[in-house]
């Protein structure tokens, strides 16, 4: 049983941004039940800038955390600076994770880019150039 | 914050009167049972009669108890004690996948070393069919070891059925097949019997029925061929070296005089609490289902599995109110996947990861029950509002 930070728990204890937006402009899908962990995130955007977000999440303390830090984070974002986000900038947000639990930050990166490129899709007619989830 | 502890198949407390017996022999009697002197003689004394009653509580003969340092040594001393004294009549052993790790490691470990390993199928119970055993036997197998009861799920093995088939193979074999089984989840919580089992070999641990940790033994029954485990000494009749944990050893002794006194009554109640807390669970969380033998499984265990949640979350938000349980989802176990024994008897890996153990103990209260049956279902709730898999389940 891993440690986790305090920052962790207190995200795992009150996770921010839970629940699902009406009528969203990008939705991200990831994750199985294989691996135990499933991620959706929905961006609302205006003039190109994310003015919501919000996850549901299937998953371990460290994947239900790092939904919402990721949320947080894109908030008030526009899209090119939304894509800078990586893992490792919520891993570092979140004081840190279990190195058995760095898979819940990738798979929370690949939900928001997940998102950006629904969001693309419909709006350009194309997505993320390349862009494919993490393996498991 | 209100206290509760429901993971006694982890470890117990140690019970006060071992505590007790064994304080003596750390400062007072503290004599090498190997020296041959007063101070000596004194604590070889305590051993013996720790050996009398682990052997008195398993309906064995005293010689035939060896102390170890754990129940992990003991499988690892009979597996691989068995497999290197007879290699050269035969080189199968038989098991089942829902082994403790002790035992699956150990027989990966031999599997390297050229022996083959058959793992009998187990039913959606895990339970195993004792004359699947006559199906795979072979003129090379020299061991069966099949578990007592299961440490996540609880189920408890026909074991007396099992012995039963090995003894009628066994009479027109040369080789005679062993069985050892792990009971290190049974000793001391439900009656173990070595002779109504039918047992050779049997591994238990103290610190699961209110011993201290690190000590338990092996039941070796007379005549069972196996090398020592351990060398450089004459203690335990040779077959297990090292100056004796003789503090741990009559704390074993103990626990065992105090489990033969009191298993009944702890049977009878820790069955009643936990059919307690298995009803108001039932009632209270929608899409729970039960893990495991309905009835023929540990008084102490209840083994459940929530759909929609998965378990870490739930186990971190049980701990939070001061709740401590157990979880077979991969993400508590260090390792990505889920727990091998819910695989093994056929269950999704959604069920796997949502799957939470209760275990309860002596000390277990109905305000503690009553606690859980207040506190688990909202948490249960709330995550389930957080899980994309609970979408339109009404």
């Amino acid at each position: 049983m891993p440690q986790y930070s305090e920052k962790v728990m207190e995200h795992f204890r009150n996770p921010h941004n839970v629940g699902e937006i009406e009528n969203p402009d990008g939705v991200g899908h990831v994750g199985n039940p294989v691996c135990g962990d499933i991620m959706e995130m929905y961006i609302k955007v205006k003039d190109n800038v994310i003015v919501d977000a919000k996850f549901k999440t299937f998953g371990c303390g460290a994947a239900i955390a790092t939904s919402s830090m990721m949320t947080d984070l894109v908030k008030g974002k526009t899209i090119e600076e939304a894509l800078q986000i990586s893992n490792r900038a919520v891993v570092e947000a979140l004081d840190g994770l279990p190195a058995i639990k760095l898979h819940c930050s990738v798979l929370a990166e690949d939900a928001l880019k997940g998102a950006i490129n629904d969001y693309l899709k419909k709006t350009t007619g194309k997505g993320l150039p390349n862009w494919k989830p993490h393996e498991d | 914050m209100e206290k509760a502890y429901f993971d006694y198949a982890a470890t117990t407390p140690t019970h006060p009167e071992v505590v007790t017996a064994m304080l003596p022999y750390f400062e007072e009697k503290f004599g090498n049972p190997s020296s041959i002197h007063g101070f000596g003689r004194e604590t070889k004394a305590a051993i013996q009669d720790a050996r009398l009653k682990v052997a008195d509580l398993l309906g064995a003969d005293q010689a035939e108890i060896v102390f170890t340092g754990s129940g992990t040594e003991s499988d690892n001393f009979a597996l691989e004690g068995v497999a290197f004294s007879r290699e050269k009549e035969g080189r199968h052993i038989i098991s089942t996948p829902i082994e403790h790790h002790a035992i699956l490691e150990t027989l990966k470990f031999l599997e390297k070393r050229g022996f083959k390993v058959t793992y009998l199928p187990v039913d959606q119970y895990g339970m195993v069919n004792p004359e699947d055993i006559k199906k795979y036997v072979n003129d090379e197998t020299i061991l069966v070891s099949v578990m007592h009861a299961n440490n996540e799920i609880g189920t408890i093995e026909p074991l007396a059925e099992i012995s039963k088939v090995i003894r009628e193979l066994n009479i027109n074999r040369e080789n005679r097949i062993y069985l050892h089984t792990d009971a290190v989840q049974t000793v001391g919580q439900i009656p173990v019997n070595v002779n109504e089992l039918g047992v050779d070999l049997l591994s238990l641990s103290a610190h699961k029925f209110y011993g201290p940790k690190g000590v338990g033994a092996l039941y070796i029954r007379k005549g069972t061929k196996l090398v020592s485990f351990m060398h450089g000494g004459e203690q335990e009749r040779g077959r297990r070296a090292s100056t004796e944990n003789v503090p741990g050893i009559v704390g074993l002794g103990k626990a065992c005089e105090i489990a033969k006194k009191e298993l009944p009554v702890w049977t009878t109640e820790l069955t009643r609490l936990r059919d307690k807390l298995k009803n108001g669970l039932f009632a209270k969380i929608s899409d729970i289902e039960l893990n495991g033998h309905p009835t023929l499984r540990l008084p102490k265990n209840l083994d459940v599995s929530i759909q929609y949640v998965e378990g870490e979350s739930m186990l971190l938000s049980l701990d939070m109110e001061g709740i401590a349980v157990s979880t077979g989802s991969a993400c508590s176990s260090g390792s990505l996947e889920p727990s091998h024994v819910m695989l093994a008897i056929g269950k999704t890996h959604e069920q796997a990861h949502g799957s939470i153990r209760f275990s309860l103990g002596r000390l277990t209260t109905e305000k503690e029950i009553d606690y859980v049956l207040e506190v688990f279902p909202p948490i249960v709730e709330r995550l389930r509002k957080m899980s994309p898999l609970y979408k339109g389940v009404k």
